[in-house]
């Protein structure tokens, strides 16, 4: 079997086997990395005597009867999850030679279950982005059509995997981050419950609505990652502490039958590109062929979405990113003569442009005299947005919408900060609101450019969501 | 709310980020478009409605008061930009705040 | 023109627990420069807080003894300030929803009277790390960097730098008492801003204030405040204005010094602390925690007058300091019936002495409270005599052990054998004609020389009241 077609499935099968070793299977992707890297460029750094290294001792596991279903699988990690002595750079200057010192939960949790964490992907800086070419090293290029983005801010990831130079990845979401490059790159992107899964150890961009989650080439991949990340961490507070599903016997015998699945009207409206409606609309057919009942619904506060978002996102991100400042870590000017110039430029010469624009934007929502009229009412008005979705699940098991409104987009081709943001009109809602949401591929437009729907369940309904994104699947094949 | 007297300087100066000429005045527009986009908040009337932290209402996250060991000191010093010693270092702060 | 000074002070208190506020690194002083440190306490990318429980419980207790309210819901918030101490560049802290509201101290006035200082709210946050200056730069050390801080915000009711030393003299008293601080000032334990302004008498509106950030000991607080009020009051009776300014106090040169052309615009930016989940105590919690708070200085001196019927010097000279109190009761009540009195009296001359010379405290000696208790018992009834007591307290507070175990081992019981004692006598006097003879001639302190004769024959162990009353007889029949 070729590389690009290990899932993390059929991989762990094939190594239960003894077909293949896990270190013969990290061999094959450095092979396939080094062969389709230079096009992609989803790769930031690769530990590749460490991933020789973890894959041995996985190898020596197996042997001695360890059948842990990631045992020797290699993820691609997100460049802003902390792996004890690797860089984490956050995409950004400002974390230039910055080597860490300490493992994430979600890494933690992957090792102990023998995963090969080596591999790390770029990114839009620190997060923000929805194209990754924000990224301050490289332009990740989406492997579909090398002229367009992956997407992003989980780009590096989607790419990865999508481009057959990695068998899954870990992407982060916070307004989209995960589910829209997944869209544009025709992969599974799954976005979990807010505080299913632990934030330790994973750069803070906006505190309360970041998420881990994984970016695969199945549901069931996506599945397999969720049943190892999920989990309450004593590390991270804002951990739920519901009992971790078991995904396995909920995908069992999945089945769009007797599903009641909504079509938020505000979803569907013009500006969106109309190949992504057709496929869209062919999905919302294909789920009806397949048992599942269509409901019209409404989310009447979808409007004011984006708005509360890019207040409260850079609110948050500009506290989250007052570290950065040159003293204890990363990048410090050798400009600075006091302590007040070694910030300033510290930051100025760290930070990209969007990075330094939502600094600006959050530092002014926060500031004397305008918390009410920005920060305060943003976070109501996601009561409100939270509301909408609390009374659409009580008529329906789940939404199905578009996940952004165009296919990727060329490099370059979106310039103006607002126009950009627009992306993730689809996906932030569901952010806002903490609920569960996956990406699924749905087909492509007539250039070849895959196009994904999303999927929205209600809080903590994660095995639920997986399991109807599985029977989605499943109406494709 | 109004991005009227939006003083992008003053706003750096608060983020402790350096900005150029240009910078300032490109991020000037911007800005002040997103926050016009934003006013269309005003129209929704919050008044009563909490605010929503996080989606769900877990409380008292609390450890207890047991120390644990820290790892290897040298990992986080070794990450300093400059040191003398054992201690970050820094341009002489001339004022204690 | 006669002014009114108006005080108020924000005292920040380092609470005692072994970790840090939001991360389990060791509390230690002494150590090398940032030994105790982690992801958390360094403000590494992705690290999160987690809250020590102690701190909250050691911050509510503080709130309970201090009379504050403790509301059900509290919440952390983030203050947002670049500063080189602060490995986050903002601090966790609580602006919206603190741990404790209202309260309140009460002082003793110069003449006497009681004057009640209000508390506005008390709050849990962070410490600094510690800056270190030295000739051509400044070096940080993290290890104290994230001491949990509980910041007690007094009301402007203080009107004198005396009154201010008596509110903080009396805050540390209660909350040593209650074991969340040791507010060792020298150690920085406990650091206050002090808000002052001047009014001229009469006018009601408060004058424009100035803060004096910082200061950690009770001399420097009382100077700067003196200074301070005078410098105000010279301003205005030279025409000037007082400007709302911070300043810092020069021990050194004794005055307050402006901090103006520091980073003057304070805009702090609080929004709540989307990394921790809000507090909620419920009815059982804090029914427990207050059970956990000690009977306090004032309520115990009380007591203590009418339950061992101390006198009220005694009993708030033991009661100032809790480990003293515990030690005092413990031993006043296994010495009954031996009266409570006598129990104070050796255990303010004798024990106290002996910890002041000593140098450590009750806490450390090893004189347990019971073996108190048992030779003030063994005292009473007579087994041993005062002197023996006496000497027996140092080699039991060295050494530990009961007293009745050395008296019988080394025979120290005190000899109240009359026929004994009057063979003593006798032979005493007929020693001593000399002495006989001037107590014929009058010189009645004779008869304390036989005493003391008789009391060296029995080796001290001789009672000497009966030694007393045998002499007399015996001299009077000559």
């Amino acid at each position: 079997m070729e590389f690009k077609d290990w899932t993390v499935a059929s991989a762990a099968e094939a190594m239960r086997k003894g077909e293949i070793s896990s270190v013969e299977l990290v061999r094959a992707l450095v092979a396939e990395k080094n062969a389709r890297d230079g096009d992609i460029q989803a790769y930031l750094t690769f530990d590749e005597d460490g991933a020789i290294a973890a894959a041995s001792e996985a190898d020596s596991r197996r042997a001695a009867g360890d059948t842990s279903p990631l045992l020797g699988i290699p993820v691609a990690v997100k460049d802003l999850i902390n792996v004890r002595g690797q860089p984490c750079t956050c995409a950004s200057k400002i974390l230039e030679g910055y080597v860490s010192p300490y493992d994430a939960t979600v890494i933690a949790r992957l090792k102990a279950a023998g995963a090969v964490c080596a591999g790390r992907v770029n990114m839009d800086e620190f997060a923000m982005g929805s194209s990754t070419e924000n990224s301050a090293f490289k332009t990740t290029r989406n492997p579909h059509d090398l002229s367009r983005v992956p997407g992003g801010s989980s780009g590096g990831s989607a790419a990865a995997v999508a481009g057959g130079e990695a068998v899954c990845a870990l992407g982060t979401d916070t307004g989209g981050s995960i589910r829209q490059p997944a869209s544009f790159c025709g992969i599974v992107g799954f976005k979990p419950t807010y505080g299913r899964v632990s934030r330790y150890g994973v750069t803070a961009f906006a505190s309360s609505l970041d998420q881990v989650g994984p970016m695969t080439k199945t549901v069931e991949d996506s599945a397999l990652l969720a049943q190892a990340l999920f989990g309450a961490d004593p590390h991270d507070g804002t951990t739920a502490l519901n009992p971790v599903p078991d995904f396995a016997s909920a995908l069992r015998g999945a089945s769009l039958k007797g599903l009641r699945i909504g079509l938020p009207r505000e979803y569907f409206v013009p500006g969106t590109a109309p190949e992504v409606t057709e496929i869209v609309k062919a999905a919302i057919g294909k789920c009806a062929d397949a048992g599942a009942e269509i409901v019209d619904v409404s989310l009447p506060h979808t409007e004011y979405a984006m708005a509360v978002y890019y207040i409260v996102a850079p609110a948050e991100a500009s506290a989250n990113l007052a570290r950065f400042d040159g003293v204890r870590y990363g990048h410090r000017s050798a400009k600075s003569d006091d302590v007040m110039s070694l910030y300033c430029r510290s930051r100025a010469e760290g930070f990209g442009q969007e990075v330094k624009r939502r600094i600006i934007l959050g530092t002014y929502v926060l500031s004397s005299g305008y918390y009410d009229a920005y920060y305060g009412r943003a976070q109501r008005v996601r009561t409100l947005i939270r509301r909408d979705f609390d009374s659409a699940f009580g008529k329906v098991d789940f939404l199905l919408t578009p996940v952004a409104p165009t296919p990727a987009f060329k490099v370059g081709e979106l310039q103006d900060p607002l126009s950009m943001y627009l992306n993730d009109l689809f996906t932030i809602p569901a952010s806002l609101a903490g609920l569960p949401a996956i990406s699924v591929p749905a087909g492509a437009t007539a250039a070849g450019l895959p196009v994904g729907v999303q999927f929205i369940a209600p809080s903590f309904a994660d095995a639920p969501l997986l399991a109807c994104a599985r029977a989605f699947e499943d109406t494709l094949a | 709310m109004s991005s009227e007297g939006f003083d992008v300087q003053y706003v750096a100066r608060l983020a402790h980020l350096e900005l150029g000429k240009d910078e300032a005045s490109r991020f000037s527009g911007q800005l002040g478009d997103i926050l016009k986009y934003m006013e269309k908040l005003r129209q929704l009337d919050v008044d009563g409605v909490e605010p929503t932290m996080h989606g769900h209402g877990r409380t008292n996250a609390f450890r207890e008061d047991v120390p644990v060991q820290s790892v290897d000191q040298d990992l986080f010093l070794s990450n300093a930009p400059e040191r003398t010693g054992d201690e970050y270092r820094l341009p002489k702060i001339v004022e204690d705040a | 023109m006669k002014y009114i000074a108006t005080i108020g002070l924000e005292t920040h208190v380092q609470l005692k627990t072994r970790t840090k506020m939001f991360c389990s690194c060791l509390l230690r002083t002494g150590d090398e420069p940032n030994t105790n440190v982690c992801p958390v306490c360094m403000g590494y990318p992705g690290a999160l807080p987690v809250m020590n429980r102690q701190a909250v419980k050691f911050t509510v207790m503080a709130g309970m003894a201090l009379g504050c309210d403790i509301p059900r819901r509290s919440a952390f918030d983030r203050k947002n300030y670049f500063y080189p101490d602060m490995a986050k560049d903002y601090q966790i802290s609580q602006n919206g929803a603190p741990l404790c509201i209202g309260g309140g101290v009460e002082i003793a006035l110069p003449d006497g009277s009681p004057k009640f200082v209000r508390i506005n709210h008390i709050h849990l946050e962070e410490d600094a790390a510690k800056i270190n200056h030295y000739a051509r730069h400044s070096g940080i050390d993290f290890n104290r960097g994230g001491t949990p801080l509980m910041e007690i915000v007094g009301e402007p009711d203080l009107s004198s730098a005396d009154e201010t030393i008596a509110y903080l003299e009396a805050l540390k008293e209660l909350l040593v008492y209650v074991g969340v601080s040791d507010c060792n000032l020298e150690e920085g334990n406990m650091r206050s801003d002090v808000n002052i302004s001047v009014r001229p008498e009469g006018q009601s509106a408060l004058g424009t204030k100035v803060e004096i950030k910082n200061m950690n000991t009770f001399k420097g607080i009382h100077a700067a405040i003196e200074y301070e009020v005078a410098r105000q009051i010279d301003l205005l009776n030279h025409g000037g204005a007082v400007v709302q300014e911070t300043r810092r106090w020069d021990g050194e040169l004794g005055e307050t010094q402006s901090m103006r052309g520091k980073e003057n615009a304070h805009d702090y930016r609080y929004f709540p602390e989307p990394d921790l989940v809000p507090v909620e105590l419920d009815e059982e919690t804090i029914a427990e925690w207050r059970a956990e708070v000690p009977e306090l200085p004032r309520a115990r001196r009380a007591r203590m007058m009418s339950e061992y019927g101390l006198p009220e010097y005694d009993a708030g000279v033991i009661a100032a300091d809790k480990a003293c109190a515990d030690f005092f009761e413990k031993a006043a009540r296994a010495a009954a019936p031996v009266p409570g009195k006598t129990v104070s009296n050796w255990f303010m001359t004798e024990v106290l002495r002996l910890v002041g010379e000593g140098g450590g405290d009750i806490s450390s000696c090893a004189l347990a409270p019971e073996a108190l208790a048992e030779l003030l018992r063994l005292l009473d009834a007579g087994t041993i005599n005062g002197p023996t007591a006496k000497e027996l307290l140092p080699e039991l507070f060295e050494k530990g052990g009961m007293p009745k175990a050395i008296v019988d081992a080394r025979g120290l019981g005190q000899v109240s054998d009359a026929s004994a004692l009057q063979s003593l006598v006798d032979a005493a006097v007929a020693a001593n004609p000399k002495s006989v003879a001037d107590f014929k001639a009058g010189k009645k302190a004779a008869a304390g020389f036989f005493v003391g004769q008789v009391m060296k024959a029995s080796k001290g162990k001789a009672d000497p009241k009966l030694v007393g009353r045998l002499v007399a007889e015996t001299l009077s029949k000559l």
